[in-house]
C-alpha cells in the first residue's frame, strides 16, 4: 500500500501553464493563418471527397452494376466500409463516456477530438447503406411513417430497422455530448476574440454561456448523465452491427459471439483512428504538451487489451467451428484461412493480433514513429477483418454451386477513398474552427499531480497543507 | 429598484472556494460565483442543492421506452398486422432494440433541453452577467449588498485574506 500514499502523480499537462495560457495555447489554431501542410492536407482530402462525389453521381446515374456484387455476393464493400467507420467511431464515444464514468482524467486531452472524430465517421458510415440501396432517394423507406400504402409500417423484427434507430440515436447522442462539452469553451473563444464576425458567431453558439456556477452544477450533472446514457448506447449500436449478420444463416455470420466481439474490434480500431490523428494533431498543432507521451501510452494499453480481446475471438471461432462438429461451420473457417481470399485473412491476423503485441514493451510504447505506423497497420487489418467476415463467408456458403467470386470495381474503391475525403475534410475544417483541446477541462486538471501548486498564491504552507489533506482524502478513498 | 452587488476577483482556484466559504459564514447573500470551469467543492461552498436534472432523465426515458413499445406493438399487431416468419405479432423481445434506443434518445434529448431550458441558454441570448477574464483565468464571487449595514470595508479585507486581486461594486437592476 505505501504506493498507494504517493501524493505526486505523472502531471497530465506538461511545462507550468497558467489558465490564461492554456486558453491561449489552445485556440492560437484558431488564429493563425493555415500553414502549408494544412492546405496540402486540405487540397488532398478535398480531391478525395470530389473523386468519392463523381463515383456515388456515376453509379446512382448508371445503376448498381457499376458494383462488383453478383448474385452470391450481396454484401460486399458497401457493407465492410459501413461497419469499419461505425467501429472507428466509438473510441470517441469510449473516451468520452467510459474513461469519464471511470474518472481517467488523461481523457481531458483527447475527448473533444475524439468525439468529433466519432460524429464524422458516424457521417461516413451512414452513407455506405444510403448508397447501398441503390435508390438512396427512398432511404426514408426505413423510417416509420404514415403512408397511403396501408399503412405500411416497417418491420420491427429486423436488425436492419434496429440498426437505422441505432445509428439515428448514436449519432443524435454524440453530436450532443459533443456540444454540450463545447458550450463553455464556445464561450471562451467568444470573450477572448477582437473579430466581430467571429464574436457574433461564438456568441451565437454559445448560447450566453456566462460561467455561472449555478449553470456549471447542472452542466456537471448533464455531463454525467449524458456519459451514463451513451456507454450504454456504444455496446447497444456496434452489438445491432452484428445482428446484422448474426441473425441470418450464414455460417461464419451465425455466431452468439459476435456482439461483444464486434465492440472490442470497434474500440480497438477507434482507438488506432484516434491515435494517427491525435499523433499527427499534437506535432502539427503544437499540442506537445497537452497530448503528451502519457496519454499515447494509456491509448497504445487500451489497444493492447482490446486487441487480445479480438484475437481471442478469433480463436474462439476457430475451436467453435471445429468443436461444433458442423461441417459448414468448420468449412466457412478453413476456407478464410486457406481459401482463395487467404491472404485477406492473413493480413487481418498479422495486423490485428501480432503486431499490437509489440506493445508489451514500453520502449515501443513510447516511440511515436512506431506508434504511429502501428495505428495504420491496425486501421487496415480491422478493415479486412469486416471483409474477411462479410465477404469471404458470403462467396461460399451451402451449395458448391452458387458459389461465387468478389473483386470491388474502381467504382466502388473510389467511393471508399471519398469517404476517407469526407472524414479528414471534416476533421480539418474542425481543427481551423473549433477548439481541438476541451480548454474548460483541461484547466480543471491543470493542478493534477503537481501537489495543487498552479495558481499564483500557493505558499509553501499552504502547499504543505494540501499535501496533507491530499493523503487524507487517500487513505480515506482506500478505506472506502 | 436597484440593488448594489459587491464583486471580488480571484486568480485561484482554491481561494475561490475557500473565500465563498468565508463569506457564506458571514451570513452574505451570495448572488453567483462565475468561473472558467466547474471548480469542485464550490456549489458545497455555495451551499446550493444537487441537480434535479437525473430525475428529468428518468421521466423522459420512461417516456420514451413506453411510448416506443406502445408504437411497435401498435404498428406491428393492431394498425396493420403482417404475419412475417409465423412470428407472433406482438413479439416484444424483438422490439427490445429498437425500444432502448428511443429510451436513450427521449432521455438524452430530453435531459439537454431541460438543461438550456432551466439555465435560459438559447442562441442570441446576451451572457447575463459579464465580468472580464471570468471565461477565461479569473473566479469571480459576488455578493448582494443587502442593506446599509454592508460593511464594504469589512468585506474587502474578507476578500484580501485569499489574495482577491480586484474588488468592484456594481447596480443591479432587481430581477
Amino acid at each position: 500500500m505505501a504506493d498507494g500514499l504517493s501524493v505526486l502523480r505523472t502531471p497530465l499537462i506538461l511545462g507550468k501553464k497558467s489558465y490564461s495560457d492554456v486558453t491561449e495555447e489552445v485556440a492560437a489554431p484558431l488564429d493563425r493563418t493555415p500553414g502549408k501542410e494544412w492546405w496540402m492536407a486540405f487540397a488532398v482530402s478535398t480531391s478525395m471527397l470530389f473523386l468519392g462525389i463523381a463515383a456515388v453521381t456515376y453509379q446512382m446515374l448508371t445503376g448498381i452494376g457499376t458494383w462488383g456484387l453478383n448474385n452470391t455476393v450481396g454484401w460486399a464493400f458497401d457493407i465492410t466500409n459501413f461497419v469499419f467507420w461505425i467501429g472507428i467511431g466509438h473510441a470517441g464515444t469510449l473516451i468520452s463516456a467510459i474513461l469519464f464514468l471511470f474518472r481517467q482524467k488523461w481523457r481531458t486531452s483527447v475527448n473533444r477530438s475524439a468525439e468529433a472524430m466519432t460524429i464524422f465517421a458516424v457521417i461516413c458510415a451512414g452513407m455506405f447503406p444510403i448508397i447501398h440501396m441503390g435508390r438512396p432517394w427512398l432511404a426514408f423507406w426505413v423510417i416509420p411513417y404514415p403512408n397511403l400504402r396501408g399503412p405500411l409500417w416497417v418491420n420491427f423484427r429486423s436488425p436492419l430497422v434496429w440498426d437505422m434507430f441505432a445509428i439515428g440515436t448514436y449519432f443524435t447522442i454524440s453530436l450532443v455530448f459533443w456540444y454540450v462539452g463545447l458550450i463553455p469553451d464556445l464561450a471562451t473563444l467568444r470573450d477572448r476574440t477582437f473579430s466581430k464576425a467571429k464574436k457574433k458567431l461564438y456568441g451565437l453558439f454559445s448560447l450566453g454561456w456566462d460561467g455561472s456556477n449555478r449553470t456549471w452544477l447542472r452542466y456537471e450533472s448533464v455531463y454525467l448523465l449524458l456519459a451514463g446514457l451513451a456507454t450504454p448506447l456504444v455496446v447497444s449500436v456496434h452489438t445491432i452491427v452484428s445482428w446484422d449478420f448474426a441473425t441470418s444463416v450464414i455460417p461464419g455470420w451465425h455466431t452468439t459471439i459476435f456482439p461483444p466481439y464486434f465492440v472490442a474490434g470497434a474500440v480497438f480500431s477507434g482507438f488506432a483512428m484516434v491515435l494517427t490523428l491525435m499523433i499527427i494533431a499534437r506535432k502539427v498543432l503544437r499540442f506537445e504538451e497537452y497530448i503528451t507521451l502519457h496519454h499515447i501510452e494509456s491509448m497504445a494499453k487500451i489497444i493492447i487489451a482490446t486487441g487480445g480481446m479480438v484475437g481471442l475471438a478469433y480463436l474462439t471461432e476457430l475451436f467453435v467451428s471445429f468443436y461444433s462438429g458442423n461441417e459448414y461451420e468448420r468449412f466457412a473457417l478453413v476456407n478464410r484461412m486457406f481459401g482463395p481470399y487467404a491472404w485477406a485473412y492473413w493480413i487481418m491476423v498479422s495486423c490485428n493480433v501480432l503486431s499490437p503485441q509489440l506493445l508489451w514493451f514500453k520502449k515501443a510504447r513510447t516511440n511515436v514513429a512506431f506508434v504511429f505506423i502501428l495505428s495504420l497497420a491496425i486501421n487496415v487489418g480491422m478493415w479486412f477483418e469486416r471483409f474477411v467476415i462479410i465477404t469471404i463467408s458470403l462467396t461460399r456458403d451451402y451449395l458448391p454451386a452458387s458459389w461465387d467470386f468478389y473483386a470491388p470495381t474502381l467504382v466502388e474503391i473510389a467511393t471508399l477513398t471519398g469517404s476517407f475525403g469526407l472524414f479528414f475534410t471534416l476533421f480539418l475544417l474542425f481543427s481551423r474552427f473549433l477548439p481541438m483541446i476541451a480548454i474548460g477541462e483541461v484547466k480543471a486538471v491543470l493542478s493534477y499531480g503537481r501537489a495543487r501548486s498552479v495558481g499564483p498564491h500557493a505558499s509553501d504552507v499552504e502547499r504543505a497543507r494540501s499535501i496533507t489533506t491530499d493523503v487524507r482524502e487517500k487513505v480515506h478513498g482506500g478505506a472506502v | 429598484m436597484s440593488r448594489r452587488l459587491f464583486i471580488a476577483h480571484f486568480e485561484d482556484e482554491r481561494d475561490i472556494v475557500e473565500a465563498t466559504k468565508a463569506v457564506r459564514a458571514e451570513g452574505h447573500e451570495i448572488r453567483d460565483v462565475y468561473t472558467p470551469f466547474a471548480v469542485h467543492g464550490l456549489d458545497k461552498a455555495m451551499g446550493l442543492k444537487p441537480s434535479r436534472l437525473p430525475l428529468v432523465c428518468l421521466i423522459f426515458g420512461l417516456l420514451g421506452a413506453t411510448a416506443k413499445l406502445w408504437f411497435q406493438v401498435w404498428t406491428s399487431a393492431f394498425n396493420w398486422p403482417v404475419n412475417i416468419g409465423g412470428k407472433p405479432l406482438a413479439s416484444i423481445p424483438a422490439f427490445v432494440p429498437v425500444t432502448f434506443e428511443i429510451t436513450v434518445l427521449f432521455a438524452g434529448l430530453g435531459t439537454v433541453g431541460a438543461f438550456l431550458l432551466i439555465s435560459r441558454l438559447r442562441p442570441g441570448r446576451k451572457p447575463a452577467a459579464s465580468y472580464e477574464r471570468a471565461t477565461n483565468d479569473r473566479f469571480v464571487l459576488v455578493i448582494v449588498e443587502r442593506d446599509a449595514a454592508f460593511d464594504l470595508e469589512r468585506t474587502t479585507a474578507l476578500c484580501r485574506r485569499f489574495h482577491c486581486v480586484r474588488v468592484e461594486e456594481r447596480l443591479e437592476e432587481e430581477p
